[in-house]
């Protein structure tokens, strides 16, 4: 328990990192799986199948992998650079890796909440002259995003405990912190465990109320 | 509108062939509605009446023949196609009101986002036009909270907002409960007062006798006989007619 209150801003610390990669992967991820989304309903055959081909690779592909790639294959290897600091820029490339990863996710997510609007709603949307990418805009997605709150809320857990997993580049998250502490602290391995573990119900726990209640609120009735 | 106008053409179908896999579903269509005219479509189930208001708005592609509307072949794309839809109106069977807009918004959305007009004067307009269909104190309401009759009587005023140049209604009142229909078709029946150029698909008898100017009776995709209301439904030319008549009559 004193490790526990020792190390508390350490712990603290680590826990805002996790925050902060899983911001900014929400974000990004967010964002690519909608195109990839809209990228799977749209009339060109080439654009289906390569969204398609993305979400079937990333879905079947072990996270350590796609991080490790980002990290080693792009940092290392290829020389992708993004800040002068060496944990900076390993922090960015776990971010680009979780985020390439959850967007097969966001897609597949979105994609049955398109399924859930009526076909007629896209037909009344096309007869009134709209063009398909304000047809997705104004009337698809907005419906789509309604009817899959619940769903992105379990992709926004699955991730935030997939953050863990940037602690295989050496990005010092909650896991790697705890790992550090473990070796520190090895009588109170334990508790460490404990406080980690509340750490990430602390941040799970609430996103799965939030989103709960999101969903109720926003559902759009027919 | 003046005698002129009233004898051009509007939409012209030449010889259109639709076929949905080895269904033929349109079969050498030749129509011909000019404008101000009001054409009821009348036929069974499964003949190609909705197929035929899809292909008039480019919902559905043709096979083979032509369409031309207002002067202009309907076999273009992208945005010229987008301005052709916007131009013919079309009402459905289910309404298909934006159900996670307020009916305000779904009759100011076409005109915001596709005619580029103001949103202040979109609903002014909007407000109008839900006036003149007695909806103005819904405006704020969702599509789910209007009884079927309200609903559709929106789904008119949104494709009034368009200042279409014809409205394509495919059996607007089939959903209906039957206490609504008559509401629906009184819309429908100052519209036609009005002059507005109509394509109606409904087996509303009533209707088809106090506003349309022709009669079309459809069956197995091929358009088997064509008259004016009253000498239509007293005096059918053809068995086919005769024999539907008789079904729809009975029940
Ligand atoms: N999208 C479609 N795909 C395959 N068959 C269709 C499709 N739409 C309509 N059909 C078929 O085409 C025929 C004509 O349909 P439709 O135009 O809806 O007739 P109606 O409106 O007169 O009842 C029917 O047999 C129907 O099953
Ligand atoms: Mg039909």
């Amino acid at each position: 328990m004193s490790a526990l209150i020792e190390e508390l801003p350490v712990i603290l610390g680590a826990f805002w990192l996790t925050v902060r990669l899983t911001l900014a992967t929400a974000v990004a991820a967010l964002v690519l799986g909608t195109v990839l989304a809209a990228m799977r309903v749209s009339p060109l055959g080439v654009l289906r199948n390569v969204a398609g081909a993305y979400v079937n690779a990333l879905r079947n592909t072990p996270l350590t992998l796609v991080i490790v790639f980002c990290g080693l294959g792009l940092g290392l290897v290829l020389d992708v650079s993004f800040s002068e600091s060496l944990s900076v820029n390993y922090l960015w490339l776990s971010i680009i890796g979780l985020s390439l990863y959850t967007a097969a996710f966001v897609c597949e997510a979105i994609r049955s909440g398109i399924n859930t609007v009526p076909i007629g709603q896209a037909e009344a949307a096309r007869a009134l002259g709209l063009t398909f990418t304000q047809n997705l805009r104004h009337i698809v997605l907005p419906q789509a995003f309604r009817a899959v709150i619940a769903p992105l809320g379990s992709v926004l857990i699955a991730l935030i405990k997939n953050t863990t997993i940037a602690a295989a580049i050496g990005v010092a998250e909650a896991s790697l912190t705890m790992k550090s502490l473990f070796e520190r602290h090895q009588e109170a391995v334990v508790p460490i465990f404990l406080g980690f573990a509340l750490g990430f119900l602390v941040l799970t726990l609430p996103v799965g109320l939030l989103f709960g209640w999101l969903a109720k609120r926003l559902a759009v009735a027919r | 509108m003046t005698e002129a106008d009233r004898s051009t053409s509007l939409v012209n179908l030449a010889k259109v062939n639709k076929h949905f896999g080895a269904l033929h579903v349109l079969r050498d269509i030749d129509l011909d509605v000019t404008r101000g005219e009001v054409v009821v479509v009348i036929g069974p189930s499964g003949g190609g009446k909705s197929t035929l208001c899809r292909v008039i708005n480019r919902l559905e592609t043709i096979d083979s023949g032509s369409i031309t509307f207002d002067g202009q072949s309907l076999a273009v794309e992208g945005r010229a196609l987008a301005k052709l839809r916007s131009e013919v109106g079309m009402v459905f069977q289910q309404f298909n009101l934006f159900a996670h807009k307020t009916i305000l918004e779904n009759v100011t959305l076409g005109p915001v986002k596709v005619r580029k007009i103001a949103r202040d004067q979109a609903e002014r307009r909007g407000m109008e036009l839900l006036e003149r269909v007695g909806i103005a104190s819904q405006a704020a309401k969702y599509p789910a909270q209007l009884s079927g009759g309200q609903q559709q009587r929106v789904a008119i005023a949104r494709a009034l907002a368009m200042d279409p140049k014809m409205i394509l209604f495919d059996e607007p009142t089939s959903a209906l409960d039957p206490e609504m229909v008559q509401e629906v078709l009184d819309v429908m029946i100052s519209l036609a007062r009005d002059g507005m150029t109509m394509l109606v698909v409904t087996h509303e008898m009533g209707f088809a006798r106090r506003a349309a100017n022709r009669v079309v009776f459809m069956s197995d995709g091929q358009i088997i006989e064509q008259a004016a209301p009253d000498e239509f439904f007293t005096n059918p030319g053809t068995d086919r007619a005769r024999d539907f008549l008789s079904k729809i009559l009975t029940h």
